[in-house]
Parts: C-alpha cells; structure tokens; sequence
C-alpha cells in the first residue's frame, strides 16, 4: 500500500514538473473514469459484504474441513469464486485449514479460485468486457484453477502414490 | 429501454432494501447484519485507499505513454515478450483484479494485444508479489512455485487462444460506462 503512495507521489511530482497542463489533464482524465466506474465499485462493495456475510469463515473451514478430497476441491472452488478476501485475511484462513489436515489440493483450488475467479467483480469486469466474454474469462479461470488443484496434489503426493 | 429503467429501478430497490437491512441489524442486534455492515465499511475503506491512487496513475499513463510503446512492447506483433512484460507489470499491480479492470482498458486503448491484455489480467490476480511473499509463509515456498509454475504458462496459452478468437472476431474492450 505504502509502495504504491510513494510511487504516485514521484510519479506526480516529476509530471508536475516536466509539463503543468498535461498533469492536469492526467488527473481530469483519472476523476472521470473514477466516477464512471464507481457505481459499478458500489455494486461490488454489497455484493462483498452480503457474500462474506453469509459465508464465514468458520463455515468454510467446517465445510473444508469435514469432507473428502474430491467434495473438498469443488466445495473450495464454489467459496473461492464467490468470495472476495485480502490476502492477510485468506492466508491466515489457509493456515487453519492446513492444521485441520485439510489437503494440499483442495487449499490450492481455494487460493486459486479466490484469486481468479470473481463472482463479486463482475460487476465492474462486465462493464469494461461484457457479459459474455466475463463469463468466459472466469470459466477458463476456474478451469486453470482446477488443473492447478490436481497438479498441487499430484507434487504433495496426495493424488496418486 | 424501459427494461434498462426497470432494472435501474430494481437495483435502486435491492440498495434501499440493502441499507435498511443494515440500519435494522444495529438497532436489534442481529450478528449477521452487524458483519455485513463491518465488511462493507471494512472494503470500502480498502477502495477509498486504493483507487484513487490507482486512477491518478492511469491518467498519468494516459497522458504520458506514447501509443507506440505500448504497442511495440505489448501489441499483437510482441508475442511471447508481450505476454512476460505483461506478468511483470502484474506483479506490480496493487488490489486484485478490480484494479486490474481500469487499467486493461487503457492499456488497450493504447493499443495492447487482447491476448496480452487477459494475460495481464490473469497475472495481477495470481502473480502480485506481495500476496505471493505472504502466501509462501504461511503455505511453503514449494506450494507458491507449483502453483505458478502450472498456473503461468496455462495463462499464457489460454489467454493467447482467447485474444486471438476474439480480435477474429472483432471484439472491442468498452469504456466502464
């Protein structure tokens, strides 16, 4: 977060310095495609919040944590897409899962999926996209996600001996 | 038209119901809605951080960027280079995905290969480096590597096929609007 305020603040000052008027346009041109998007941005804060309300993290780690490896991926993979989570609050979470003897394989599926597939970003993805290619960016996402699952399992000798 | 009215109106609806609902959980007491209302001022506060800095950088990309470096580094004729340069500037990226969106866009409008342009996308989600520094510590450097070593050349291939279809087929990245 820090990095990317210093990085502004330098990039701000040697544009401000180099040509006056073509910072101001750059900063006019940010305010309007910032409130272009926004209410998009509103959309996804609900979703978020209702989303992460309905599904603690206490239930996905009963979830995770009480089934076979099999359920485990495609139940992880569900939670992944449909939730949004930072990675302080994500990794912790896989942390626990590990030491609930949830597997490899499936924690993959979990990282991954919240990683690429984004159920609550579609609301900002189609605007720039369109519905049709949003849904077929987060099916190959889900597709690799899975790949990437069985692949993780494979290397942790959990799939196959 | 009147069917995009209509969908105006309900999703006006489903907000006011939304915030009554939040209003409703404080004044009783009820849990769910209380986190509900912690998580949306908590992801709100992480937006209002993020995105302005983010959009200040993207006009300043705009305003700066000639259309033929963008276009020589990451057009349709930089091939692999592109998709490498474009994991690069991922790893940069700060948020997710939804910071990702925005500056797809411009990096189109400059003239970006739509194939480089998913790569680009894919990558800010899987290969930001901070998140993936936090992730090996809580679940192993060998776990981080597997997963990108699989995942990053699946993304590279997937989005190459997903770029070329769709620039076949004439798609444009719209405007947010």
């Amino acid at each position: 977060m820090y990095f990317l305020y210093i990085v502004l603040l330098i990039a701000l000052l040697v544009s401000f310095i180099a040509d006056r008027t073509k910072t101001y346009r750059a900063i006019k041109i940010a305010f309007k495609k910032f409130t272009k998007i926004l209410p998009a941005f509103a959309s996804m804060l609900v979703l978020v919040s209702i989303i992460l309300g309905l599904v603690p993290d206490s239930l996905i780690v009963h979830y995770l944590g009480e089934s076979n490896m099999f359920q485990g991926v495609l139940m992880a993979s569900f939670f992944g897409s449909i939730t949004l989570m930072p990675g302080f609050i994500a990794f912790p979470l896989c942390g626990i899962l590990l030491k609930k003897e949830v597997t490899y394989t499936v924690i993959s599926a979990f990282t991954t999926t919240l990683m690429m597939v984004g159920f609550v970003t579609v609301p900002i993805e189609k605007r720039y996209f369109g519905g049709k290619v949003t849904v077929m960016r987060n099916a190959l996402s889900l597709v690799i996600a899975l790949i990437v699952a069985v692949v993780t399992g494979i290397f942790f000798g959990e799939i196959l001996p | 038209m009147k069917t995009k009215i209509l969908l105006k109106c309900a999703k006006a609806a489903g907000f006011a119901a939304y915030a009554l609902f939040l209003l409703f959980s404080f004044l009783k007491g009820f849990e769910p809605g209380k986190k509900m209302a912690f998580n949306l001022s908590y992801f709100s506060l992480e937006m209002a951080k993020i995105l302005p800095p983010a959009f200040i950088l993207i006009g300043l990309f705009e305003v700066w960027v000639k259309k033929e470096t963008i276009e020589k580094h990451f057009g349709s004729k930089s091939g692999i280079r592109g998709h490498i340069g474009g994991i690069l500037l991922a790893g940069t990226t700060v948020g997710g995905l939804y910071v990702a969106f925005p500056v797809a866009y411009t990096l189109y409008r400059k003239g970006a290969d739509l194939g480089v342009i998913f790569t680009y996308i894919a990558a800010s989600a899987i290969c930001r480096v901070p998140m993936t520094i936090f992730e090996a510590s809580f679940l192993g450097i060998k776990f981080s590597i597997i997963r990108l070593s699989v995942s990053i050349p699946l993304v590279i291939i997937s989005s190459m096929l997903l770029g070329k279809y769709l620039t076949r087929k004439g798609y444009t990245i719209r405007d947010g609007a």
